[in-house]
Formats: C-alpha cells, sequence, structure tokens
C-alpha cells in the first residue's frame, strides 16, 4: 500500500510515515509568529526526534571512554594525571561530567520538549478519537487490505446487523451505515478496534517523562554517604559521621533521621577446598550489625552484598571490606601516644593490602608510616612476600618508617591513604640503615633512633557501608513500569478498521464486501479479514455457486 | 564443583564448533548453487529471443513468499540441530558442573548466547522459512564460539558474593534473548540491503533472485528487531532493578550501562525511522545493523578495553 492511501491523521507530525503526503510546497511569507510555528513544527517532525535520539546515542559515547566523577572519582584523577596536554580540553567540554553536562542535558531536554510537542496534540486527538464513531465506510473497498467477497441469501439488513454483531464480540466499536448518508452507496458497517495501541504509545511517552522527573528529583532530595566501620565500631547517620557525604540540591539535612548501626562481626567465608581452582575467591559476606533507631530498642541485623539493610528511610549497603590493623605506639618511655585501626586499602583478591599511618604528635620527631599487610604470608623464590590466601592464616605486616614534615600543620588537605616522603627521611627500609619492619600479631618493635617502640596489637575487619536515601524511587519504578507496559500495548496490539458493505444483486441475493484498514505494521490483518468473513458469511448461509 | 564434568562440557563446546563449521559450509554451498526461480528466469530468456529489436522485459514484481527450503538448506539444518544439542548440552553441563547459571564470565556468556541465538533461529523456522540466514547464523555462532572458548576459556568457578542474586538469572537471560533477536534482524536487514542493491543497481549476488523483495524482508526484520527492543528494555529495568539492589543505584552511568543505553537509543530511533517518511528502508536497515553492531561492541570491546563495574572473576 503506498501513503497515499492512508488516512489523513492530523495528530501525526507531518512527516510521519502514516501522515499525509506533502503536496507542492508554495511558500508563504512567515511572520514573527509563523516562524515560531514552523519552528515549534520541526522540533516535534518525527525527523527531528529521530536526529535527536541518535545525537543522544553519540553524545552518551564519550562517557564511556573518559572516567566519570560519579562513577570512578579516582579514575578522573588517575585519568587526569596520565594526560595532562588532553585534560583542559575535556574539563571545557565536561567530558568528566558528560551525563550532567550542558550539551548532554541540552540534547535530552530538546528530545523531550519534541516529545511533549508531539505527545499533546495526540492525546487530544486520542481523546477525540476513543469519543467518535467509526469512520463513514469508504466508496472502494477493493482498494483496502484483505479485500474479499462472500454471496450469502440474506437481505442486507440482516447481514450487515449480523456483521455488527460479530465484531462487536471480537472487541471492534461498530457504526452502521444507511444507504442515505453521503458517500454511502449501501448498507454497512464501519468496525474500528485497538485503540489500546495508541493508548499505549501515549502512555509509553509520558511515563517517559514522568521517569526523567522521578530521576532528576530524586537525586535533588536524596544524599548517598560513605563510611568505613571496622569491627565493635559504630557511627551515625549524620552529617559529620561520614566519611564522604553526597546531598542532593534541595535536600534538608536536618531531616536525617538519627539512628546508628555497629558492626559486631564481619563475617567472610572463602573457598578453602585445597583442589579448586577458585580456592581464596569470596563465597559470602556477612556484616552483622546492631541497629538503634532514635531513642528505641537496638536490634541485630544482617548486611549483605545484594541485601541491603533498610533503616530510617534509608538504605545500607555493605560495598567493600578489608583489614583494619590495629597499631600501638609508645614513646621511649612507654606511654601510648597512638592506638587505633587503621584501614587498609586491598590490593588483590587475597587481601594483600596498603596502609599509611601518620603520627604529626607524641613522638619526638613527626613520624609517617607505609605499611603492607599480608593476611597469609608465603615468601616468593625473590625473598618477597605475598598473600596466598585472603583469610588471617600467616598474617604478617610491614612498615618502612620516614620522619620529617608530614605537612599536616599548613591547613592544605592531604589524602590520607597516601604518605608523601619526598620532604621525608626514611629511617627504616630500604633506603634506610634499619631494615623494613615485620611484625606478626602481638609483636612489637622498637623505632630505631630512639623514637619508641611499635606494636602490631590485633588485625580486625572493616567493612566500607554506602547509605543511599532516594525518596523518588518508587516513582521511577511506576513510571517504569509503564513504559514497559505502554510499550507492550504500542507494539503488539493492531489497531484496524473493518468494514462490511452490502450489495443487494438483481437476483436478490446480497454480495458482502469484506476490507480492511491497519494503522502501523499489522501483518496478520489480511488474514484476520478473510476469518471474519467466513465466519460471517458461514453464519448466514454461504450461497455455493456452481 | 565437578571438573569431570566441566571438562565434558567443553568437548560439547569443540564438538558443536565443528558441526557448526560443517552447517556452515553447507549453507554456503546451498546459497552459492541456487538458482533464479523460473518465474523470473522465463521473462530473461524471452527477451533474448526477440533480438535486437528487444524491448526489455519489466523486471518481475519482487515476490513476498520466502523460498522454500532446498536439499542443501535441510542438510545445513540438520547439521544445524545436532550442534545446536551439542552446544545445548555444553550449556548445561557447564551450569550443572558449578550449580549455578552457566552465564558468569565471557566464555559462559558466548557459549550460552550462541546456544540462544541458534536455538532462536531453529524455532523461527516455524514461523518463516529463514533457511537462508543459515549461513550467517552458524558463521555467526563459529566465530563467536571460536573466540570465546581459544581467548576468553576460564575454569568455572563459584559466583562471587556480587553475583548472587536471582538477576543474574533473569537480566542476563533477557539480555541474551534480545541479542537473539538482534542477531536474526541484522541478518535479515544485510539480505534486505542486498536485496535493495540488486533491485536498483540490478547486479548482486545471484542467490538473492531466490528471496523475497526488499519490503518483505524489511519487514521480517522489524518484527524481530522489535522484539529484541522489547527484551532490551527488560534488560535494562531488570538491570537497574539489580543494580539499586548491589550497587545502591539504579543508574550510575557505568560502561556497561552507557552502552546498553546507547543501544537502547539506537534502536528507538530505528523504530522511529520506520515511522519517518523517507528512512523506511534501506536507512532504517543500517540503523538496525548499526545496533546489532553496537551489541557485539558491547560485548566485546567494553568488557574487555573499558574500566566499569560489570567486571567480575576475571572475564
Amino acid at each position: 500500500m503506498t501513503d497515499s492511501s492512508r488516512p489523513s491523521d492530523s495528530s501525526r507530525p507531518s512527516d510521519h510515515i502514516d501522515a499525509p503526503e506533502p503536496g507542492k510546497i508554495t511558500q508563504p511569507r512567515l511572520g514573527f509568529v509563523g516562524y515560531l510555528r514552523f519552528f515549534w513544527r520541526q522540533l516535534t517532525s518525527m525527523r527531528t526526534a529521530l536526529f535527536l535520539l541518535l545525537l543522544l546515542a553519540i553524545a552518551a559515547i564519550p562517557g564511556s571512554l573518559v572516567p566519570q566523577v560519579t562513577s570512578d572519582p579516582n579514575g578522573v584523577i588517575q585519568f587526569k594525571d596520565k594526560n595532562p596536554g588532553i585534560t583542559p580540553v575535556l574539563e571545557f567540554f565536561q567530558v568528566f561530567t558528560t551525563y550532567s553536562s550542558v550539551w548532554f542535558s541540552a540534547i535530552y531536554l530538546l528530545l523531550f520538549v519534541s516529545l511533549i510537542g508531539c505527545v499533546i496534540p495526540r492525546t487530544k486527538h486520542h481523546l477525540d478519537a476513543l469519543r467518535a464513531r467509526p469512520p463513514k465506510t469508504p466508496a472502494n473497498l477493493s482498494r483496502l487490505e484483505g479485500f474479499t467477497t462472500r454471496t450469502v441469501e440474506v437481505d442486507a439488513e440482516t447481514a450487515i446487523e449480523s456483521a455488527r454483531k460479530l465484531l462487536r464480540r471480537q472487541g471492534y466499536r461498530t457504526e452502521r451505515y444507511a444507504p442515505g448518508s453521503p458517500g454511502q452507496a449501501g448498507l454497512s458497517v464501519s468496525a474500528e478496534r485497538g485503540y489500546l495501541r495508541e493508548t499505549g504509545n501515549l502512555v509509553f511517552h509520558t511515563a517517559l517523562i514522568g521517569v526523567l522527573l522521578g530521576v532528576g528529583i530524586g537525586g535533588g532530595l536524596g544524599f548517598t554517604g560513605q563510611r568505613v566501620v571496622v569491627e565493635g565500631d559504630a557511627f551515625v547517620n549524620g552529617l559529620g559521621s561520614y566519611d564522604s557525604f553526597n546531598p542532593g540540591r534541595f535536600l534538608d539535612e536536618q531531616s536525617l533521621v538519627p539512628y546508628s548501626i555497629r558492626l559486631d562481626s564481619f563475617e567472610p567465608v572463602y573457598e578453602e577446598t585445597l583442589t579448586s581452582n577458585a580456592i581464596g575467591q569470596a563465597l559470602d559476606y556477612t556484616a552483622n550489625v546492631t541497629t538503634t533507631v532514635g531513642t528505641g530498642e537496638p536490634e541485630k541485623a544482617t548486611v549483605k552484598v545484594n541485601y541491603p539493610l533498610p533503616i530510617g528511610g534509608t538504605e545500607v549497603y555493605l560495598l567493600g571490606n578489608g583489614y583494619a590493623p590495629v597499631l600501638t605506639v609508645r614513646d621511649p618511655e612507654g606511654t601510648v601516644v597512638f592506638s587505633q585501626p587503621t584501614a587498609f586499602l586491598p590490593q588483590d583478591a587475597n587481601l594483600f593490602s596498603l596502609g599509611v599511618i601518620k603520627l604529626p604528635d607524641g613522638l619526638d620527631e613527626q613520624v609517617g608510616i607505609r605499611s603492607l599487610l599480608y593476611p597469609s604470608a608465603v615468601e616468593l623464590d625473590s625473598g618477597a612476600l605475598a598473600s596466598s590466601f585472603p583469610d588471617l592464616l600467616n598474617p604478617v605486616l610491614t612498615m618502612e618508617v620516614y620522619t620529617g614534615d608530614l605537612g599536616l600543620d599548613n591547613g592544605a588537605g592531604t589524602n590520607a591513604y597516601v604518605l608523601d616522603v619526598s620532604s621525608l627521611t626514611e629511617i627504616a627500609g630500604r633506603t634506610a640503615d634499619a631494615p623494613t619492619i615485620r611484625l606478626g600479631v602481638g609483636d612489637s618493635i622498637d623505632l630505631p633512633n630512639g623514637l619508641g617502640s611499635v606494636e602490631l596489637s590485633e588485625i580486625p575487619r572493616f567493612v566500607s557501608f554506602d547509605v543511599h536515601y532516594d525518596p523518588a524511587v518508587p516513582w521511577v519504578f511506576t513510571f517504569a513500569i509503564l513504559v514497559v507496559a505502554g510499550l507492550l500495548t504500542s507494539l503488539f496490539i493492531p489497531r484496524r478498521r473493518v468494514w462490511v458493505a452490502a450489495v443487494t444483486n438483481p437476483d436478490g441475493s446480497v454480495t458482502l464486501e469484506y476490507a480492511a484498514l491497519a494503522r502501523g505494521d499489522d501483518p496478520t490483518l489480511p488474514r484476520a479479514v478473510t476469518a471474519i468473513a467466513d465466519e460471517h458469511s458461514q453464519g448466514l448461509g454461504l450461497r455455493v455457486d456452481s | 564443583m565437578n571438573p569431570t564434568l566441566e571438562a565434558f562440557s567443553l568437548l560439547m563446546a569443540v564438538s558443536s564448533i565443528a558441526l557448526y563449521a560443517l552447517a556452515f559450509i553447507v549453507f554456503a554451498l546451498d546459497l552459492g548453487t541456487r538458482a533464479a526461480p523460473a518465474a523470473e528466469a522465463a521473462p530473461a530468456a524471452a527477451s533474448v529471443g526477440i533480438g535486437s529489436t528487444a524491448v526489455l522485459a519489466p523486471p518481475a514484481p519482487p515476490s513476498t513468499a520466502l523460498p522454500s527450503i532446498t536439499r542443501w538448506g535441510r542438510v545445513g539444518m540438520a547439521l544445524t540441530v545436532i550442534a545446536w544439542l551439542l552446544n545445548a548440552t555444553a550449556v548445561i553441563t557447564r551450569g550443572v558442573s558449578v550449580g549455578r547459571v552457566p552465564w558468569a564470565n565471557m566464555y559462559e556468556f558466548a557459549l550460552t548466547a550462541v546456544a540462544i541465538i541458534v536455538g532462536v533461529f531453529l524455532l523461527a523456522q516455524f514461523w518463516r522459512r529463514l533457511s537462508f540466514l543459515g549461513a550467517y547464523v552458524t558463521a555467526l555462532a563459529l566465530l563467536s564460539l571460536v573466540l570465546a572458548t581459544v581467548n576468553f576459556y576460564v575454569d568455572a568457578t563459584p559466583l562471587p558474593p556480587p553475583l548472587q542474586s536471582v538477576w543474574i538469572v533473569v537480566h542476563v537471560f533477557v539480555a541474551i534473548l534480545g541479542t537473539a533477536f538482534f542477531a536474526l534482524g541484522a541478518g535479515l536487514s544485510v539480505v534486505q540491503l542486498l536485496q535493495a542493491r540488486r533491485t536498483t543497481k540490478g547486479t548482486g549476488l545471484k542467490f538473492l533472485q531466490t528471496l523475497p523483495g526488499a519490503e518483505t524482508l524489511e519487514n521480517l526484520a522489524y518484527r524481530l528487531n522489535v522484539m529484541g527492543f522489547v527484551f532490551w528494555t527488560f534488560t535494562l529495568i531488570f538491570g537497574a532493578i539489580w543494580a539499586s539492589r548491589a550497587w545502591g543505584r539504579y543508574w550510575g552511568w557505568d560502561t556497561k550501562e552507557v552502552w546498553t543505553f546507547i543501544i537502547w537509543t539506537i534502536f528507538a530511533g530505528y523504530i522511529h525511522a520506520r515511522a519517518t517518511r523517507g528512512w523506511r528502508g534501506s536507512r532504517s536497515a543500517w540503523l538496525a545493523i548499526i545496533g546489532f553492531a553496537a551489541v557485539l561492541f558491547n560485548f566485546t570491546i567494553v568488557n574487555l578495553f573499558f574500566k566499569g563495574l560489570h567486571a567480575y572473576s576475571g572475564l
């Protein structure tokens, strides 16, 4: 079927395949309003929607090539270090924050404006169509799809009325047209079904707007916070308590529900079968916690990967874990100047970990320690240590000790996990007179230069909790369901118009003409018309021609 | 874990490679030896008979019927069924050997994806006679399995905690189903483009004469791609639900999320293109092919070279 034979549909963009073919263009002079209308029509055209969709797909690519601040902040820092030349250019184009950049936002906002401009008139038109009668029967049914005829021995009135009932039973909305009305040669019934197809289409597009709004509003009203907790310690849901805290723009920080979570223990399970090719692989992580909401009773709970803990309107996720060795440092008199756990950053699957301890006060000099932890230490042929299993089977801690100005007094922020040794003097380690210190649990050793002593008291575990609050999640989820429901109905419910017209022959018999028209793709339409014609004519008693 | 069963699974996978190779050869021979049907050959012969004053006979209108299966096509189909059975056995035994779904790393994903793509292809034969896509599908299966077995084979290991979720069953399975429909759709779109070129330029591969016109091929491709799009939408949504359970946010522009979004957007564009005047036909076919290329890119290049949260278990 060619496009010109499709019915005109003023609600669709002018370049929609169901819209009438544009005639010869006579360009009138456009006034200001005319230009506005012209640009609006351009913006809401199918071609623009298509262009913006493809542009959006292309615009999303750079954000996957370059690390993003939101998903990989450390990657961004590393990338900038490695590529100082191109960094200013990328920063200018906001590539490190692609998905909130001006240009990316511009594309999707234009796309949604185009979408709204398309959806509103279509909704109005669809509401009208829902109230309107099925359209008049076309004069020449043979030009339409699935055209077929049957001849029966009943009068036209009976035939058309039974056709109307049959179509109604099949879910069609029907309207009878009599010969008298304009353009109607004979008695006929016009039927239409599948209004849900357009409803689904509109629901799909409208729900996409809902998803976008939900994402935007939820991000603005919520927050995310990260906190490292060592076994035995607790943290409270409050601004000052998080290691990092990212509030949404409209978050009322007073509204945080006061609760506390104490990490009682963290229990990992590792593959221990010696013959297994997965030995050492984590099989399960469980954080046992005690929670207290407000002034309520403490309650036991667990947090697992994939099973966050809902508490006080937030969700608490278990995202990372490792060891936090407790080092006890004493001055030469034996007074404890430092004794607390320090979270070590895991470097591999066997939890070989790296930690930094800074001691600005208490000893005669400022001391910085760069420390490595091997939970299950084995000595390689080269003499170097490695960890062969993530559990604490044979824990060994090594320390390189530095003295000098740690740079903590000038007020500039420093990374707690990095020790800048450029202005420090190594007093124990590879370049010092004293060798690298090695400690097992419970071991104590004197620091060089009579500074004091250091003891590895114990090695508790730590976990990192992510706390998320997003009040819009149920809304986003609801709209996502509507997106799917709308998509399915708009793609798979056929919208059909079917006509049955009766022509009384000179011999008194009646020839029934059946034909249909589809809106959108509808490959089974001819078969459906044949089925209707067969069922209908057989019900009436088909005349068998000799 | 059961190393014996794991080894058996690998044996089955390698055997299926051999049979896919055989099936491909037979399907290729089939395409190469297909002759033009009598209906199209006859007018050409007639015009020769008229001699120098010949008026070119108008080209026969493109057929809308799919060709019935040839004898070689039947052989190819039979080989494909056997290859598929071996492939499916490899998938199942791999899963049983380690007591979990067999799609937790690239090797397993490729193994299962090939089984599902070929499975959908075989099932599609009950819907339409698409045996002419056999060479394309078996080539895809062959290449994927060889690359996966040679480059990405890893021992079967239990799932790490982040993957221990029912969503790995749903999310990944739906993604593979979407991929399967996109793969078939892209194959039809390629044939459609070849057919369209043959119709306009008058030259092209000979077997195209036995195939229906570009418009029929396009309609078939559209219906498959729409199925793919629905499954891909589910992939996105199930992935978001899982991400909100495992990572604490339903969407975070992780590299794999970005590419899943890009693919969704391309196919959304494809569906719009089909409804835009001037874009139906070859242009929208190109979009479908680009979309499937993005799916392959997402699985290979993004997995291997892009840093992201979807990396577990080595590969």
